[in-house]
């Protein structure tokens, strides 16, 4: 099936959703969510594909030479760079949820606290 | 909401997700096959500019202004875990222990932290001609420099890692780009255009501004990743919660203010 590397991506996005929802830890959440967006890198990474295509980096191929989608490619990267440092903020966020509230468990988090 | 009820939503929600998703995929092009018109100018583009990596052609050339959006972003995610990540006033430090270190795992931290900056410094300066540029190499020259703590310990680490140059050297590299961006408009051209000469396809000279901004984004990405390491480590190994001394953190459930006078008291 040619269209195989697609469902991939979506397959890819449920499982992190799915872990999102039944998370009982802030950190496996935030790991969750890493996979999710993960999904993306897939989906991008899949439709920028070229039979016989090489990266495309010109600097030792001659400058005919069939090359995979570099769009796609930079888009990609803009991504992983801005999902690390969410990531990062959102670590920070669950280290002062634990000193505040002494707990990573969203479901305990229910009250206000001043 | 219970879980349960919540993860019935979530099925019947990833249910209609994998419908129309594998739907959507069905009429896709055959995978591998797409004709990419947009692939085929940016490859044409950074060509003419004598850009031998197109990638980088395409972030800091073509789509150099969302480059610049996306380097806010770091620069916006690295404070805000700075102000979330502070000491706060009940917190204390405590001053990290010096470690004894096998001398083997010294010599091959020492070792590796010399090749991995020189790989990350190599990574940033060729971004215009092989893969890599700023972001990759600005992460593998922060990172490298953290095997120091696997090396010697923390207060080593503490030394060569003047903090504050490290929070104006991200600031920079951030101005940095911002005032290529306006020199390129003194020039008498566009926002980010790029103004400087090209050079010879595959040079390390080539590629006019795309060099220059992925010099200023390794530098600001350098700086933001030791920036962020460095108040997760400080969280770890130098600030204690409060209390800690007599019984644990704080619970849950106390509510408030009142809760830490009765517990002082008592």
């Amino acid at each position: 099936m040619t269209v195989l590397p697609y469902p991939v991506a979506g397959w890819i996005f449920l499982i992190g959703v799915y872990g999102l929802v039944t998370s009982r830890n802030l950190i496996h959440a935030v790991g969750c969510l890493a996979v999710t967006q993960s999904s993306t890198y897939v989906l991008l990474l899949a439709v920028g594909y070229r039979d016989g295509g090489t990266a495309p980096v010109f600097a030792d191929a001659p400058t005919d030479s069939r090359v995979v989608d570099p769009v796609v490619q930079a888009l990609a990267l803009t991504d992983i760079v801005v999902g690390a440092t969410v990531t990062a903020l959102l670590l920070a966020l669950v280290v002062q949820l634990r000193k505040r509230h002494g707990t990573v468990d969203p479901d305990a988090l229910s009250e206000l606290k001043g | 909401m219970s879980a349960r009820a919540r993860l019935w939503i979530f099925l019947v929600g990833a249910a209609g997700f994998a419908v129309l998703f594998a739907a959507a995929c069905i009429d896709l092009p055959a995978f591998g096959t797409v004709p990419h018109p947009y692939g085929v100018r940016a490859v044409r583009a950074a060509l003419s500019h004598h850009t031998s990596n197109v990638i980088a052609s395409v972030n800091f050339d073509l789509r150099a202004f969302d480059t610049l959006g996306e380097e806010t972003i770091l620069f916006s995610a690295v404070l805000g875990t700075v102000v979330l990540l502070r000491q706060a006033r009940d917190e204390h430090r405590k001053d990290p222990e010096p470690a004894v270190v096998h001398p083997r795992v010294r010599r091959f931290a020492l070792l590796t932290l010399a090749c991995a900056l020189l790989v990350g410094l190599y990574v940033i300066a060729h971004g215009q001609i092989s893969p890599g540029g700023g972001f990759q190499g600005g992460v593998v020259a922060a990172t490298a420099l953290h095997l120091l703590y696997i090396a010697a310990d923390y207060r080593a680490l503490e030394r060569v890692r003047p903090l504050t140059l490290y929070e104006i050297g991200e600031a920079a590299g951030e101005a940095a780009y911002v005032i290529t961006g306006l020199a390129a408009v003194l020039a008498g051209s566009a926002f980010l255009a790029n103004v400087l000469p090209f050079g010879t396809l595959a040079a390390l000279s080539s590629g006019g501004t795309v060099p220059v901004l992925n010099a200023a984004v390794g530098l600001e990405v350098t700086s933001g990743i030791v920036v962020l390491l460095a108040r997760f480590l400080d969280q770890a190994v130098e600030i204690e919660e409060p209390g800690e001394d007599d019984g644990g953190p704080w619970d849950s459930g106390d509510s408030g203010g009142n809760g830490d006078e009765q517990r002082e008291r008592a």
